[in-house]
């Protein structure tokens, strides 16, 4: 078997934020500082129901490996987690269970929204089924498929990852944020 | 199968009478169509009787055809004989208007939930019954799923047109 080069020119690392850079000293935003800790250490919470489940599981080993995007560590605690990923489908009943689990995480948080079903109840259009988790709770980022590949699932983390860099502090103590959750009967 | 038929629907029409209705082979599968009050003790005896011995409830399900005047809901008994290996099946049938039927719960345990589900899914009440209340949707849920006029599609749906979806 050929020994596999590795093309240097291809291997690009992560760029630090725009900000005074001079002999012992960078100085920047403190936003985008945390911001760009954040991005990279997110702790998901895998809410799988069903298929898109099993696609994040690949997503999670050593194929696609969601470590290297700094989120490897899942939190099987919502009070611990940043980022809720809803994978499947949500059948009505389970509606609360959800929007439970959401109000339990500490802000900020963010919804990473997988598959059809999540999205907008996918082919189940019946009368005992979610038809999108939006309905209950708000969501960042939409990964659309039926289910999604591993690589849009990581598409969707770098979304998700682009939204904390660039989110200010102060965004969760807005009005307008609140207003939005109270949209959806969360305070 | 037909000697099960027989057998069965002899000990019935010795026991019970004009509450069978009806005795046929529907495939290979021995139906008997009893009288809606005289479910229960069709059952207990079914249970009770040395030679019978039915006494595993393999399914208790409604069914609603709403062009049988008078008898648009159903509920349906799966019973088995586990010794012998037979199985029959119980069919009672009435009006949509008067859907109450006697609870099998005196008799299986196991009845419960099937009637819960049943009742959750086509509205049929079990009197007797000790928790009757739906078991797999959701408690504000209004109308019974299961029964055709029952729109199957999600009804709070703003972007689904005709156009698109061929309706």
């Amino acid at each position: 078997m050929e020994t596999e080069v590795i093309d240097k020119s291809k291997i690009s690392l992560g760029s630090s934020p725009p900000g005074i850079e001079g002999p012992g000293f960078f100085a920047t935003k403190l936003d985008q500082v945390i911001g760009l800790a954040r991005a990279n250490s997110i702790w998901p919470l895998p809410f799988a129901t069903s298929c898109c489940g099993i696609e994040f599981m690949a997503t999670m080993a050593a194929h696609y490996d969601m470590g290297r995007f700094g989120a490897e560590r899942l939190s099987f605690s919502p009070r611990q987690a940043d980022l809720l990923m809803v994978m499947g489908t949500i059948a009505k009943k389970m509606g609360p269970i959800l929007k439970q689990v959401y109000i339990q995480m500490a802000e900020p948080r963010w919804v990473l929204s997988m598959g059809a079903c999540a999205s907008s109840g996918g082919i189940f259009d019946t009368y005992s089924v979610l038809q999108g988790i939006d309905r209950i709770i708000p969501v960042d980022v939409y990964v659309p498929g039926c289910p999604p590949r591993p690589e849009q699932v990581l598409d969707g983390i770098v979304k998700i990852q682009e939204l904390i860099k660039s989110e200010s502090l102060r965004r969760r103590q807005r009005p307008e944020y609140k207003a939005m959750l109270a949209q959806y009967g969360i305070e | 199968m037909e000697e099960l038929l027989t057998l069965v629907e002899k000990k019935l029409r010795e026991n019970f009478g004009d509450h069978i209705i009806s005795a046929e082979m529907m495939r290979d599968f021995p139906v008997f169509a009893i009288k809606r009050d005289k479910i229960v003790e069709v059952i207990k005896y079914l249970y009770d009787d040395p030679e019978m011995e039915f006494r595993f409830l393999t399914d208790l399900c409604g069914i609603h055809f709403p062009d049988n005047k008078g008898e648009e809901l159903g509920v349906i008994y799966h019973l088995h004989n586990m010794p012998k290996n037979w199985r029959i099946r119980l069919r009672i049938f009435f009006s949509a208007e008067d859907a109450v039927v006697p609870t099998l719960t005196t008799v299986f345990s196991a009845a419960n939930w099937m009637e819960r589900e049943t009742y959750d899914f086509f509205g049929i009440v079990f009197k007797g019954h000790p928790n009757l209340k739906r078991v797999l949707n959701v408690e504000d849920m209004i109308g019974f799923p299961m029964r055709k006029e029952f729109p199957l599609e999600d009804q709070t749906r703003e972007d689904k047109d005709n156009t698109m979806f061929g309706r």
